[in-house]
């Protein structure tokens, strides 16, 4: 017996991975501990980032009942900025950043209202039950005006957007990414990722609960494809998904231990929706199987052709070079519980990814001091030239969260500084945090936005009524939810969506972590449209602040020795005052001067990187 | 805040006890746990009765299941909380944690929400004589009580999938129970629901997979 159970311990140890932790547990000394609650003057605490603008949730969605009227995700288009509501959505003009003006409200029921926008045309998730064709409220009456799919608006007139369609789904849509036809400007894919089970076929036709990830006529176990044509919207249509599921039992295959029948369902089930996997309904001869059958998200690198999808308990990388029929590349799951995978982003070079995980679906407190730190949080995953997906580090907010504030990584984006990987992401109630991953065993944070928690502590015995302006009892204690939704970097500055409070702007300041070349460096980096889903490769001009940025790394990193860089600055400082070929000339000899110091340098290959910027320099008109 | 603490433990020690009076407290109650095919509950043993107010999106059937939902999160809680002492392996543990620190959370959710709705909020110690979907009889719970180290991860893991499949049964009848399921709060949280559990039941079968053949 005891060898046995020393042999299982060999075993786990050998397949458990060590993985670096590059946190430790939530610190309680940190600024962001014990600041004061309020719903509009909570405590707030900063470090290297600045708030420029916070603007009030519209009147229409300023409720504090419940989930029904929180904000959720962002995109981003020319001046606007789409803010989704469970109830509809803001049109926020954000010309004057320190100043937004609402273009337009549009309330229209639709949780969870997962936003994209695409030239005129802005696309919005619907999946909650109670969601109906004509956005009204009260509910579905008659599941078949249920509506669970995705809603098609025209937003050409941003203050009087037009619902043109909406696109019926199976599953319907918790999320959705936008991935662009490679060969027709005209066309574009919606990659449908559904939470629930199929819908009866009673309310859509074709829809049907199966446990076969292979069976073709099964809606689970696949990814739903939306395929609209941009210049005729009102023709978008369902095509048959990807079938990215199949195949993938985490524990292998269910001979041994199948699902125990359960003792007190009766015998033949519901029918109907009976099969979801874990349902208990599926017959004991077909167990479902253990791997997932559905995305919470996935995340679309176009560029490069890459899909990674944030699948339950599995990371899936898919190749999408043919949009039409997505190929599974590789599936990694994690060993550690880490099962709520949500949302994904890829380093710029492609090489890495993150993987969020929404334990306790984001309405739970997962960030106190005692909450497990390898649940709830981001992990870094490298991926070789084979396409082959390995995990490394975990990263999670290091400042303990107080048991009101609901909290765990949720949505970001990637900020354009050349030469590092940073992810700005929202973390509920948490706050707004920036993460440097460059270090793919090493994440570590390097700007932070938190305010105190919306509600006070809850045991807290504040007398009714003396709350002015409120309904009774409504804040006392009412568990209310909300923080960041999803914070991302756009042409400068960034972007949070605050579920309760309304839309925040910030920008990042200067410090040791972060200096100002590379602040100036990621504001070259603009997009015109920007779904953070669906992942632009960034590119930067050639440019001084570049290779300040580079020379800036190389001195905070010591990757080159000081006398090196101080000579380096000096002759950029120089090369700068010149103008013309004499600034050519300049830089040319620098740039041969850095190929000589890449060899003794302890990060050669950013001296090496930082050469060739200098060249580009002196090439640039 | 420190009340709220002294809220948490009071209910961590009404789970805990719990456990180890199980046997004896329901001795009487274990006839209803073999109910073949009833969904839903006694609600005699659960609380006034329901009254749903004039306009609004929820329905009988949510509040049932936000109630009952409240003692099949407690049991499973209460389930969870034995790993530590009862020799389960590092990887077991590790999943009991986290079912224990995932669910705790949620059970204020529902409460808070039944509360918010002026609904009867049962708290924690409803597990002892509400018996929904999947819970454990008293014989079962007295089985994962007695056994240790590689008998309790089996034990453990059987009868939490068992557990976890009744709470998507329980998720599955309310999504189909005309005019349920619409309120937001309840959507998102019986989707949770779902989420968290059909993958915690894949990995425990992966888990179970590893362990020694009887």
């Amino acid at each position: 017996m005891r060898v046995v159970r020393l042999l299982i311990l060999l075993l786990v140890t050998i397949i458990t991975p060590s993985l670096a932790s590059a946190q430790t547990y939530p610190s309680a000394q940190d600024p962001r501990t014990n600041l004061k609650p309020g719903r509009f003057d909570a405590g707030v605490a900063a470090s290297n980032m600045r708030l420029v603008s916070f603007s009030k949730k519209p009147a229409q969605f300023d409720t504090v009942r419940g989930l029904t009227f929180i904000n959720s995700d962002l995109a981003f288009g020319t001046h606007f900025v789409y803010q989704a509501n469970f109830a509809g959505f803001t049109i926020w003009d954000i010309t004057d950043t320190a100043k937004p003006t609402l273009a337009s409200v549009v309330e229209c029921i639709t949780s969870q209202g997962d936003p994209s926008v695409v030239g005129n045309l802005l696309f919005i998730s619907a999946e909650g039950a109670g969601n109906r064709n004509d956005c009204g409220k009260g509910g579905v009456q008659d599941p078949k005006d249920h509506m669970a799919g995705v809603r098609i608006f025209d937003v050409t007139n941003p203050k009087a957007p037009k619902l043109v369609k909406n696109v019926q789904t199976c599953k319907g849509s918790h999320t959705h990414t936008v991935v662009p036809s490679p060969t027709d400007a005209n066309i574009i894919y919606l990659y449908v990722s559904g939470q629930s089970a199929a819908r009866p076929e009673t309310e859509l036709a074709g829809c049907k609960n199966g446990t076969d990830p292979a069976d073709p006529t099964n809606s689970l176990y696949q990814l739903d494809i939306i395929k609209v044509p941009l210049n005729h919207p009102e023709q978008a249509v369902v095509i048959p998904g990807a079938r990215i599921f199949t195949g993938l039992d985490g524990g292998g295959t269910c001979k041994q231990f199948c699902m125990p029948v359960n003792p007190n369902r009766a015998a033949g089930g519901r029918g109907g929706r009976g099969g979801a996997p874990g349902d208990a309904a599926a017959p004991a001869a077909a167990p479902a199987p253990t791997g997932p059958r559905n995305c919470h998200d996935v995340t679309a690198y176009p560029a490069l052709h890459l899909l990674s999808a944030s699948c339950s308990t599995h990371a899936i990388l898919v190749d999408i070079s043919n949009p039409e029929k997505p190929v599974r590349l590789d599936a990694l799951a994690d060993t550690n519980n880490f099962q709520g995978r949500h949302t994904a982003a890829f380093s710029n070079d492609g090489k890495k990814t993150i993987q969020t995980d929404e334990w306790g679906g984001g309405t739970g407190p997962m960030c106190q001091a005692s909450s497990m730190k390898e649940l709830g949080g981001n992990t870094i995953i490298s991926i070789d030239a084979k396409k082959k997906q390995a995990q490394h580090g975990y990263f999670k907010l290091p400042a303990a969260q107080s048991a009101e504030e609901n909290c765990v990584s949720h949505n970001g984006g990637i900020i354009p500084v050349p030469g590092r990987d940073l992810y700005v992401q929202g973390w509920y109630q948490g706050g707004i945090d920036v993460m440097d991953f460059t270090d793919q065993d090493n994440a570590f944070e390097i700007a932070y936005f938190d305010r105190g928690s919306i509600d006070p502590p809850a045991g807290a015995d504040v007398p009714v009524g003396a709350m002015a302006g409120q309904a009774a009892g409504a804040r006392r204690g009412s568990g209310t939810i909300g923080g960041s939704w999803g914070a991302y970097y756009w042409n400068g500055m960034v972007y949070s969506s605050e579920l309760d409070r309304g839309l925040d702007i910030l920008e990042l300041t200067p410090s040791a972590q972060l200096s100002a070349n590379e602040i100036a460096a990621a504001k070259l980096v603009t997009f015109t449209e920007y779904n953070p889903q669906s992942q632009p490769k960034m590119t930067w001009p050639a440019a001084f602040v570049v290779v300040r940025s580079y020379l800036d790394q190389l001195v905070r990193g010591s990757g080159l020795a000081a006398d090196r860089t101080s000579a380096i600055a000096a002759a950029l400082d120089a090369a700068e005052m010149k103008s013309g070929a004499a600034r050519a000339a300049a830089l040319n000899a620098l740039a041969t001067q850095v190929d000589g110091d890449v060899k003794g340098a302890k990060d050669g290959a950013r001296v090496k990187t930082m050469a060739g910027e200098i060249r580009r320099l002196a090439a640039a008109k | 805040m420190l009340n709220y603490r002294l809220g948490v433990a009071v209910a961590v020690c009404t789970l805990l006890a719990g456990v180890s009076s199980t046997a004896s407290a329901q001795g009487g109650m274990s006839g209803m746990a073999g109910m073949a095919g009833m969904s839903g509950m006694d609600h005699m043993n659960m609380g006034p009765e329901i009254v749903i107010p004039a306009g609004a999106i929820y329905t009988k059937a949510d509040v049932e299941f936000m109630q009952g939902m409240i003692a099949h999160h407690a049991q499973a809680v209460v389930m969870s909380r034995l790993a530590d002492s009862h020799g389960a392996n590092a990887q077991v543990l590790k999943l009991s944690k986290k079912i224990d620190q995932s669910q705790i959370p949620e059970i204020q959710i529902m409460q808070k929400w039944l509360e918010r709705n002026n609904q009867f909020a049962p708290d924690t110690a409803s597990w002892h004589h509400v018996r929904m979907e999947g819970m454990l009889t008293d014989e079962q719970l007295t089985q994962l009580e007695n056994s240790k180290g590689v008998d309790f991860d089996r034990a453990y893991l059987t009868f939490m999938i068992m557990h976890h499949a009744g709470a998507l049964k329980m998720v599955d009848d309310l999504f189909m129970t005309p005019r349920a399921g619409q309120e937001v709060d309840v959507s998102v949280f019986a989707n949770d629901v779902v989420t968290a559990q059909t993958s915690e039941i894949g990995i425990m079968r992966g888990l179970m997979a590893k362990l020694p053949p009887k």
